[in-house]
């Protein structure tokens, strides 16, 4: 599959990458918004400020909270009265709320943030990389990278559909990297309303905080009932793989647009050197890809659009017939030295009959621009690999030796 | 009137926990949402599949009660709820004077609708009796045990009321398990009133503090009546209110000694001298808001 877009031109506007998602967040109608400053989400949760301040968002309140913490706390109380609830944040914010994301997923409540991704400290660095959303994999939460600031926008009407799906009910985040997607200006439809309103219903819960039907949220699990909330918050996880494939098919179905699933394909289909990334990542090697292929280089880029509910299938089927697959990651794990994405495919390989190898190269942490040539010197080395086996299995592709 | 605060729940005999819910619930009625934060409260009365609460309830984390709580009234306002519905929180000392100190305060400070009502205990129970900000000069607990060195707590309890008071809340009152009229009477003003109200309810615990499990109410009243924890209200920042002690004035050891937390003061050489610093914090509160 491709990227599908039949973009009217006509329905274009050049805008910021936090305006579109602000835009689209107006246009899900959201009941309460909850958001904390930090750059560089701020202009997200500015933009809906003024939206609420022009009086655009009807039946919407909007909670200046003093922290992150409490920023994803007050969502807790809105979404279990029955509100469709959102918020943004990045890095600290993100980690500040650690605690607050597992209650939110065991809760089952359908929260949908954006995540302007950041480096985390120390040391304190604000520019782009994915270390900290994907340091918040286990906390339950669905977690989706977009390319460019059409996907972002987009993403975040598909992610209330996932999210407030009746067999998932789980919290989503919808990832867009820091500063290259929040703060760039690109021509976008701004997502469309009257669409909006056919594709997504209004959120109806089952169960809400209602004084009519007084019921108990939040109750205390001991032992021999705790392990089965948490299999059931998995089975939510399992069902929402199809849900997120579901949910993209209608979205192009009554949009016209269409970026992937769980995943995208790119000139793989007879590749022997597969690149795997998430987030805008995506579009330097879509473009080294075009290069690489004029030149007969048969490489192709598979772009993982959804991190959690990890897709291993989808993953393994675009990948088992390449001859080597590189996955690039803007995070690590320390003390396994690997990113994510790596550890993950390799780990759904095991077990199976598929038998390619993969390595893991590390790339453009805290903001570390990412020219076509790094692409292009990691898949020189991908050839070696065919030619002549796994020489390094993970490490940084753009470390300066020199200030070491 | 129908309780709806259902027994069965798991506390302890006696637990002061169980009776403020059951007085906040009897000023709040059926129309309102309690949030509770993680402690004894939450934990004995909502043991999976079962709960106590007859009334819409959440509990999240420990020290988010008060974010809930904006989140519940702000959802209520967007949905159109006229403002009927009561948004209460009900939380323990550590929830609010400690960890929940910033979400109490964020809370108040937007000015939302809702009631705030500490169960004061004056330590965290529900981890062992460990001391928190409200835990009095000279208890003994797990954390501040008296000692060959030590009397035990070193300082006096956080004056919360008066922090809230300068968030600029329309509506603050202390009260006592010991005068459950008075408890129901200021609770539902509370929630009567438009924005951010606070309740400060003195809550003896009887495992923590170390009394017979029937003298819940008298140690409560002695509190009272010693001037150790005097009863007010407060309108718009100002002492609109006080309960006279009058002729009910006691020492402070008629209540100390009535407490395991308070035994070594008895005991301990230079406990008498404690027993003064004791006593002068009383003598002050009642000199300040003249309960004379």
């Amino acid at each position: 599959m491709t990227v599908i877009r039949t973009l009217d031109k006509d329905k274009m506007d050049v805008a910021e990458g936090s305006y579109a998602v602000a835009h689209a967040v107006k246009v899900c109608r959201p009941n309460v918004i909850s958001a904390y400053p930090i750059t560089p989400q701020t202009h997200i949760v500015e933009d809906l400020s003024q939206f609420m301040a022009d009086g655009k968002i009807p039946n919407c309140e909007y909670i200046t909270v003093e922290s992150e913490f409490s920023a994803l706390s007050a969502l807790v109380g809105s979404a279990a009265a029955g509100a469709r609830c959102y918020s943004a944040t990045t890095s600290q914010g993100l980690e500040l709320m650690h605690e607050v994301l597992f209650n939110v997923s065991g809760m089952r409540l359908p929260i949908v943030m954006t995540i302007a991704n950041r480096a985390v400290s120390a040391p304190i660095n604000i520019w782009n990389d994915q270390q900290d959303s994907i340091s918040q994999r286990d906390t339950g939460w669905i977690q989706m990278y977009a390319e460019d600031l059409q996907e972002i926008s987009d993403m975040t009407a598909q992610a209330y559909k996932v999210a407030e799906d009746k067999d998932v009910m789980m919290p989503a985040m919808t990832c867009m990297d820091g500063f290259i997607l929040s703060h760039v200006y690109e021509p976008v439809v701004l997502l469309e309303q009257d669409l909006v309103d056919e594709y997504l219903p209004a959120y109806e819960p089952e169960y809400s905080l209602d004084p009519k039907n007084p019921l108990t949220f939040g109750a205390f699990a001991d032992p021999t009932v705790y392990t089965e909330f948490r299999y059931l918050q998995q089975q939510a996880m399992d069902n929402a793989l199809p849900k997120i494939e579901e949910a993209a098919n209608e979205f192009y179905e009554i949009f016209g647009r269409y970026y992937g699933g769980l995943i995208d394909e790119y000139e793989t289909e007879d590749a022997d050197i597969i690149l795997m990334a998430m987030g805008s990542l995506v579009g330097t090697i879509r473009d080294v890809v075009d290069k690489l292929r004029a030149k007969g280089v048969k490489v192709g880029l598979l772009k993982v659009r959804t991190f959690r509910p990890f897709p291993a299938e989808a993953i393994k089927n675009v990948i088992k017939d390449a001859k080597v697959v590189v996955a690039l990651d803007k995070n690590i794990s320390l003390g396994l030295n690997e990113g994510s994405l790596f550890t993950e495919t390799k780990a759904s390989l095991y077990n199976t009959k598929v038998d390619v190898p993969i390595v893991g190269r590390m790339i453009g942490h805290g903001g570390r621009d990412i020219p076509e040539k790094t692409i292009e010197d990691i898949v020189e080395e991908a050839k070696g690999i065919i030619s002549s086996g796994i020489n390094t299995e993970s490490k940084y592709a753009d470390l300066k030796e020199e200030l070491l | 009137m129908k309780s709806l605060f259902t027994s069965g729940h798991r506390g302890c005999a006696g637990c002061c926990d169980a009776m403020v819910a059951k007085f906040t619930l009897m000023a709040a009625g059926e129309d309102c949402i309690i949030i509770s934060p993680t402690g004894c409260l939450e934990v004995m009365s909502t043991p999976y599949p079962e709960t106590s609460w007859e009334v819409p309830w959440v509990h999240s984390l420990f020290e988010n009660a008060g974010a809930v709580a904006s989140g519940v009234e702000a959802a209520l306002k967007a949905m159109g709820n006229k403002g009927d519905t009561k948004v209460i929180a009900l939380a323990g000392d550590g929830a609010t004077l400690d960890i929940g100190m910033r979400s109490i305060s964020g809370a108040f400070e937007r000015g939302h609708d809702i009631t705030y009502v500490c169960i004061d205990n004056e330590a965290y129970m529900n981890t062992g009796v460990q001391r928190s900000g409200a835990t009095p000069f000279d208890a003994s607990t797990t954390t501040s045990p008296a000692g060959k060195v030590s009397y035990g707590n070193p300082r006096p309890k956080k004056n919360m009321p008066a922090i809230m008071a300068a968030h600029g809340s329309p509506y603050i009152a202390t009260t006592s398990l010991g005068y459950p009229r008075d408890m129901i009477k200021k609770i539902k003003k509370a929630t009567e009133i438009e924005g951010p109200t606070y309740i400060h309810a003195h809550a003896p615990c009887t495992t923590g503090w170390g009394f017979d499990t029937s003298k819940t109410v008298e140690v409560a009243k002695l509190a009272v009546q010693t001037g150790l924890w005097p009863l007010y209200e407060m309108e718009n920042g100002e002492v609109t209110k006080v309960r006279k002690i009058g002729k009910q004035k006691k020492p402070v050891e008629d209540y100390l000694k009535m407490q395991k937390r308070f035994k070594h003061l008895f005991k301990m050489e230079g406990g008498e001298e404690q027993l003064k610093l004791i006593q002068a914090l009383a003598d002050k509160n009642i000199e300040d808001f003249g309960l004379e």
